[in-house]
């Protein structure tokens, strides 16, 4: 049924060209500044995820990407063309998922995606599609009577069902139940897979665990740190334990290498003591030795002792600060 | 052994063709369709739409039919000369018209607007353009079916007609260029105002244009200062078109065509430069 061949008669540029490169971005809206010089680049058959809080301008640069709207500065460019002025060219190539709507209320679900599908020269079946992201049933019900998370997923199916190069996802599991986002995400590594390459926006970070090979992470509109979720995440260990009395800090912090940090919480009537390193590398198999020798000479018996990297969590919450925000 | 063998073998065998059909499925083929396939389909949905939507189902066809019949058989109001069918038949032909190429299609652009739908076919292969020709082209077909019902309509309750072959052709160009009037001023509304405001100010157009625009009786019945007021409005020049062929087997003046002609030019420019997609 669908002709492979297809695939490789696209001319679809160099193939070392990024998926998106974004250099400097800008974007106000009146006196507000959305981005303020973003850069980042996005790999071809990779997945890059732009994981922020609200607000941070996620969306604005993925609709300057998707050629939406125009940019107040900097550089964009999209398999290396430029999301306006090249935009005809651009749309077969490029698949798109706004954050909601985009379907008429009264069109029948299996009747819009082949609507999306005719306008492609080489489609995906869109039966075969209904039934990958478990709409098949659904395919008689107007748009308006399908719940959030089959909206969702109709849409996310108009967005691959052309065979794009490139999708834009943004925030393509919002309101989804497990079985459905499991789903998503299925189709999401499935994509990577055939060597498409996929920008989404997310604020779960188990999603962008999960799903990245890059991670970019957007706070008030410029980018504050990036990487794979392990070089994020890499070396920065931190040591825990928790006792019956409480544990002085001090002494302990005295004990251990120079810039070592010990901090000592009482919950539930148990002390826990967090140790960290100044060096993150420092947090080695010497180091715990000097902790639990310490413990030793004490007489602290440290329970639940255990060493963890941390999660992409922590490394969002210490970019993006812990303040509950009220934009 | 043998059957380790076949143990084996028999659910790679199955297993092989869905496993290759999953990791095929998403390899990239891009490419955007024929231009006329994309408007096909396109227009396709678009009628089909059209054709479902309760409520512009009743201001299309049953309000234009009802009030065909309705004063047709009942005496109550004053056509004008002849036949009250003759006399009545041109002016809910325009009603008609009217009916799909503004109301119905500013509310459904309105309300496509405001539910992100233009915004997402603007990402999509099919052009501006492409999206314009097969939203004429539903339009059209509607109107065709509208006609279609009407005459019939007409003619079982005595409607004569006696339009030339030049006559035939008037009426088509006016109902082209009527309906490039009416779907400019609807795409002008539509494309600038909120889809609340769309859905209210298009209503209210269609039932003063019903009561204004010489659609149940001749605009020579209002006094004269006023008669002159109406007789600039799309929809009067309509009408009044279609009875000059229809009914009084002339032809009409270039005038309605000038003021159709002017409408489609002022609202045209207007939309193609304040449209907002989103």
């Amino acid at each position: 049924m669908v002709k492979h061949g297809a695939a490789a008669h696209v001319n679809s540029g160099p193939m070392d060209t990024p998926a998106v490169e974004v250099v400097d971005l800008v974007k106000r809206y009146g006196a507000t500044t959305a981005v303020t010089g973003l850069t980042f680049t996005a790999r071809r058959g990779a997945v890059t995820a732009l994981l922020g809080p609200n607000g941070a301008g996620k969306t604005s640069t993925i609709e300057i990407c998707e050629g939406f709207r125009h940019a107040d500065g900097g550089r964009v460019r999209v398999l290396g063309l430029d999301p306006v002025s090249d935009a005809t060219a651009l749309k077969p190539r490029v698949g798109v998922m706004p954050q909601s709507g985009g379907v008429p209320t009264g069109a029948r679900t299996a009747e819009w995606l082949r609507l999306m599908a005719s306008f492609h020269a080489s489609p995906i079946d869109p039966g075969v599609l209904l039934e990958r992201l478990g709409l098949t049933a659904a395919s008689q019900t107007p748009f308006r009577r399908l719940s959030g998370g089959q909206q969702q997923r109709l849409s996310l199916a108009c967005a691959v069902v052309g065979r794009p190069e490139l999708v834009f996802l943004d925030e393509p599991t919002a309101g989804l139940d497990p079985q459905a986002r499991m789903a998503a995400w299925d189709l999401v590594s499935a994509l990577r897979e055939a060597g498409v390459a996929v920008i989404l926006t997310t604020h779960y970070m188990e999603e962008a665990e999960r799903l990245a090979d890059h991670v970019v992470i957007i706070d008030r509109g410029a980018v504050v740190t990036e990487g794979s979720p392990a070089e994020l995440t890499q070396g920065r260990r931190e040591l825990r334990f928790s006792t019956d009395a409480p544990v002085d800090t001090r002494a302990l912090e005295a004990a251990l290498p120079t810039g070592s940090r010990v901090t000592a919480t009482t919950v539930g009537g148990r002390h826990e003591c967090a140790v960290a390193t100044a060096e993150p590398d420092a947090l080695g198999p010497e180091f715990l030795a000097t902790v639990t020798a310490w413990c030793a000479s004490s007489g602290v018996l440290a329970e639940d002792l255990r060493m963890r990297r941390r999660t992409l969590e922590d490394v969002f919450l210490e970019t993006t600060g812990r303040e509950l925000r009220h934009s | 052994m043998t059957e380790h063998t076949s143990g084996t073998a028999a659910p790679a065998a199955t297993d092989a063709p869905t496993a290759a059909l999953d990791a095929t499925l998403f390899v990239p083929a891009p490419g955007a369709a024929p231009m006329w396939r994309m408007i096909a389909a396109q227009a396709r949905m678009e009628l089909r739409v059209m054709l479902r939507h309760g409520e512009q189902f009743l201001l299309t066809m049953v309000i234009p039919v009802l009030l065909l019949v309705g004063f047709s058989l009942v005496n109550v109001l004053d056509v004008g000369e002849g036949a009250r069918v003759d006399a009545l038949t041109p002016g809910v032909l325009a009603l008609a018209v009217m009916s799909t190429s503004f109301t119905g299609l500013a509310i459904g652009t309105g309300f496509e607007r405001r539910y992100g739908v233009l915004k997402r076919l603007g990402a999509t292969p099919l052009s501006r353009f492409g999206l314009l020709a097969a939203k004429t082209l539903a339009v059209l077909a509607v109107q065709a079916i509208q006609i279609t019902v009407l005459c019939a309509v007409a003619l079982l309750l005595g409607w004569s007609p006696s339009p030339g072959p030049v006559g035939v052709l008037a009426v088509l160009g006016l109902v082209l260029l009527a309906t490039a009037a009416f779907s400019s001023l609807a795409l002008l509304m539509a494309g600038t105002l909120r889809a609340e405001a769309t859905l209210a100010g298009a209503n209210l157009v269609y039932v003063l244009m019903l009561g204004l625009g010489g659609v149940l009786f001749p605009t020579s019945s209002f006094p004269g200062p006023m008669e002159q007021a109406v007789s600039v409005l799309p929809i009067t020049a309509l009408s009044s078109g279609l009875r000059d062929v229809l009914a009084g087997g002339t032809l009409p003046g270039a005038g309605v065509f000038v003021v159709l002609a002017v409408w489609t030019a002022v609202a045209g420019f207007l939309a193609s430069r304040l449209f907002r997609w989103e």
